[in-house]
């Protein structure tokens, strides 16, 4: 049984066919790749999953429930998070903040208590304070808690933002680029996480431009090129999939001495 | 023991309330005192909804208008003591803010800034016009608050000035209390996220138009509760509390100490009340002046001034 399911999925910027027809499934503890060149529309195709666009054509199933164009908060309220591509974090807020924030949906009450300090709101500050530290150790910035979250390096913040996804205690978490911007150590870190998320049972959907990774970590990959599925199935497979070698890897040798936006 | 920012921020204001009339030379200064603290806690509003939540309100002289003329109106007219009165006013504040913000909340830009302004209006407008009810711009009489009688009749005997020093300051201590409660609560953090980054606080599940709606009645419930301070203590209001200069006042006094901090916000309301009581050059050019000190924050410091001094020190510090 499938828990995210994506039917015939598309999305028009002007005359831009920015996302058309794309299709997958994505069952409980997977790891489903995202792959394609620049501009491919991945990162389209995850707006659209997390309500931050709204399709122009298509459907989205959460766990037999359509949830095609609700809006973001109502989607994290049934269980699906993310990170961001080109990273949205609070900037103002320190790093233990930034992953506390990420509990909202937990720690939230009324705001007659909160503005009064009530013993109830303290109790739920402090709960998602605990976690968020807990948290903020699992992805190596358990040192780095008290400082602003703008101060830190490209990498650290994408692994704050990996922890903020996951304080929602998710059921299905989309990841884009998170290792982007990585040295060689922090990749493999991450990589781990991920590998241990799933095998809590946390359904990933990842886009990763890394394709040791991708090839390492993936249950199942699913190729866009302008837009459109090109191919999918396990990575073996995909590794060998000459219209896959065309249109991405090969097109890979050529874009990899610039750097990736 | 390292104290928690909020108790420094309220001791650091409970200090300077409590020990600035040590300093004072005659009874006027606990009028200038009073005034600082009225708009200190209209400001303290402001930092919940420009610091914490990042939205821009240019009407929220429009809510002290309502609280200001509720403790005018109401004793008279509905026989209400003027304590009950200011609280009548500012739940009818919190009302307004809700209906007027409610539609215009779920949108993106500036469309509050612009509502706020036309709201604004409008309720300086009703004042001044419907002289029948509100006297117009003349103004009318506010009853007394009878507090001071009451503290009088247990041996505490305050002249006026220093009644409206002690009390006002009181309800500042409270506001910020309740301001830096909110900062470090959920709720601060949901506002202050979406203030960071609107589409990663909506995936965290933040339901972005509820919160923008709760930082805007809070901000209109503290500028109601200031215009009935004012109104209690001057015992006579005219439609100004309402107008769109006290609007701007407000909104210059917050972003020149620093929305993000409240202490900052009040250090910005005791210049900007000073000023014009020492200088009366500020008085004649009020206009100018404040679109001159809006400038000059916005270009060389934009976060106000108390966050910006505080972090040159400590960059110095390290
Ligand atoms: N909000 C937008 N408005 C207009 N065009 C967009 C928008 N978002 C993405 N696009 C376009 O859609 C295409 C797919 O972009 P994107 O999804 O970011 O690709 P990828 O993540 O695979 O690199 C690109 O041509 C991009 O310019
Ligand atoms: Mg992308």
């Amino acid at each position: 049984m499938s828990l995210l399911q994506i039917e015939g999925l598309g999305i028009d910027f002007g005359g831009l066919r920015a996302v058309h027809d794309v299709g997958f499934s994505l069952k409980p503890g997977e790891i489903v790749s995202v792959i394609g060149p620049n501009g491919a529309g991945k990162t389209t195709l995850f707006n659209m999953i997390s309500g931050v666009y709204a399709p122009a054509r298509g459907r989205v199933v959460l766990d037999g429930e359509d949830v095609t164009r609700m809006p973001p908060h109502l989607l994290a309220r049934r269980g699906l998070s993310r990170t961001f591509q080109n990273l949205q974090i609070f900037q103002s807020m320190s790093v233990l903040e930034n992953a506390v924030a990420g509990h909202h949906l937990h720690e939230r009450g009324s705001v007659f208590a909160d503005l009064f300090a009530l013993p109830a709101a303290r109790r739920r500050s402090q709960a998602s304070g605990e976690s968020a530290r807990a948290l903020l150790d699992r992805v190596g910035l358990g040192r780095a808690a008290e400082q602003e979250a703008g101060s830190l390096s490209y990498g650290a913040l994408k692994r704050l933002e990996i922890a903020r996804a996951l304080a929602l205690k998710p059921r299905v978490l989309l990841l884009d680029e998170p290792a982007a911007g990585c040295n060689a150590v922090e990749t493999e870190e991450i990589d781990h996480l991920i590998a241990q998320v799933a095998a809590e049972g946390v359904s990933i959907l990842l886009v990763e431009h890394d394709m040791k990774m991708v090839m390492r970590i993936s249950n199942h990959i699913v190729v866009l090129d302008h837009g459109e599925k090109i191919a999918e199935g396990e990575p073996a497979a995909i590794a060998r999939n000459p219209r896959v070698i065309e249109a991405y890897l090969g097109a890979q040798a050529t874009e990899a001495k610039h750097v990736d936006g | 023991m390292r104290l928690s920012s909020k108790a420094t921020t309220l001791l650091i204001l409970a200090a300077v309330i409590a020990i600035a009339p040590v300093f004072f030379p005659s009874s006027y200064y606990f009028r200038v005192g009073s005034l600082i603290f009225v708009n200190g806690l209209a400001v303290t509003g402001l930092v919940i909804l420009i610091g914490y939540a990042g939205q821009i309100s240019l009407g929220h002289a429009g809510f002290a208008g309502i609280g200001a003329y509720a403790c005018a109106l109401a004793p008279v007219h509905l026989g209400l003591h003027p304590a009950l009165a200011a609280v009548l006013g500012a739940l009818l504040s919190a009302a307004i803010a809700y209906l007027v913000g409610r539609p215009i909340l779920r949108l993106k830009g500036y469309y509050l800034a612009v509502t706020s302004l036309g709201f604004g209006i409008l309720v300086s407008m009703v004042l001044s016009n419907e002289a029948q009810l509100t006297g117009g711009p003349d103004g009318m009489a506010v009853p007394e608050l009878g507090l001071r009688a009451v503290l009088k009749a247990i041996g505490i005997d305050l002249s006026n000035t220093e009644f409206w020093y002690a009390f006002s300051g009181l309800v500042l201590v409270l506001g910020a209390w309740l301001a830096l409660n909110l900062y470090h609560s959920p709720t601060g953090r949901a506002l202050r996220a979406l203030h960071g980054s609107e589409v990663a606080a909506r995936t965290v599940g933040v339901d972005v138009a509820h919160y923008k709606l709760v930082a805007f009645v809070l901000s209109a419930i503290y500028a109601s509760v200031s215009g009935s301070l004012l109104a209690l203590q001057n015992k006579f209001i005219t439609p100004d509390v309402a107008g769109f200069m006290h609007s701007i006042e407000m909104v210059t006094m917050t972003v020149l100490g620093g929305a993000g901090s409240v202490l900052g916000a009040i250090l910005g309301a005791a210049i900007l009340t000073t000023l014009p009581q020492v200088l009366t050059i500020f008085q004649e050019y009020e206009q100018l002046m404040l679109g001159l000190v809006m400038m000059l924050v916005m270009i060389f410091m934009r976060e106000g001034l108390l966050p910006s001094i505080t972090r040159r020190i400590r960059g110095r510090a390290e």
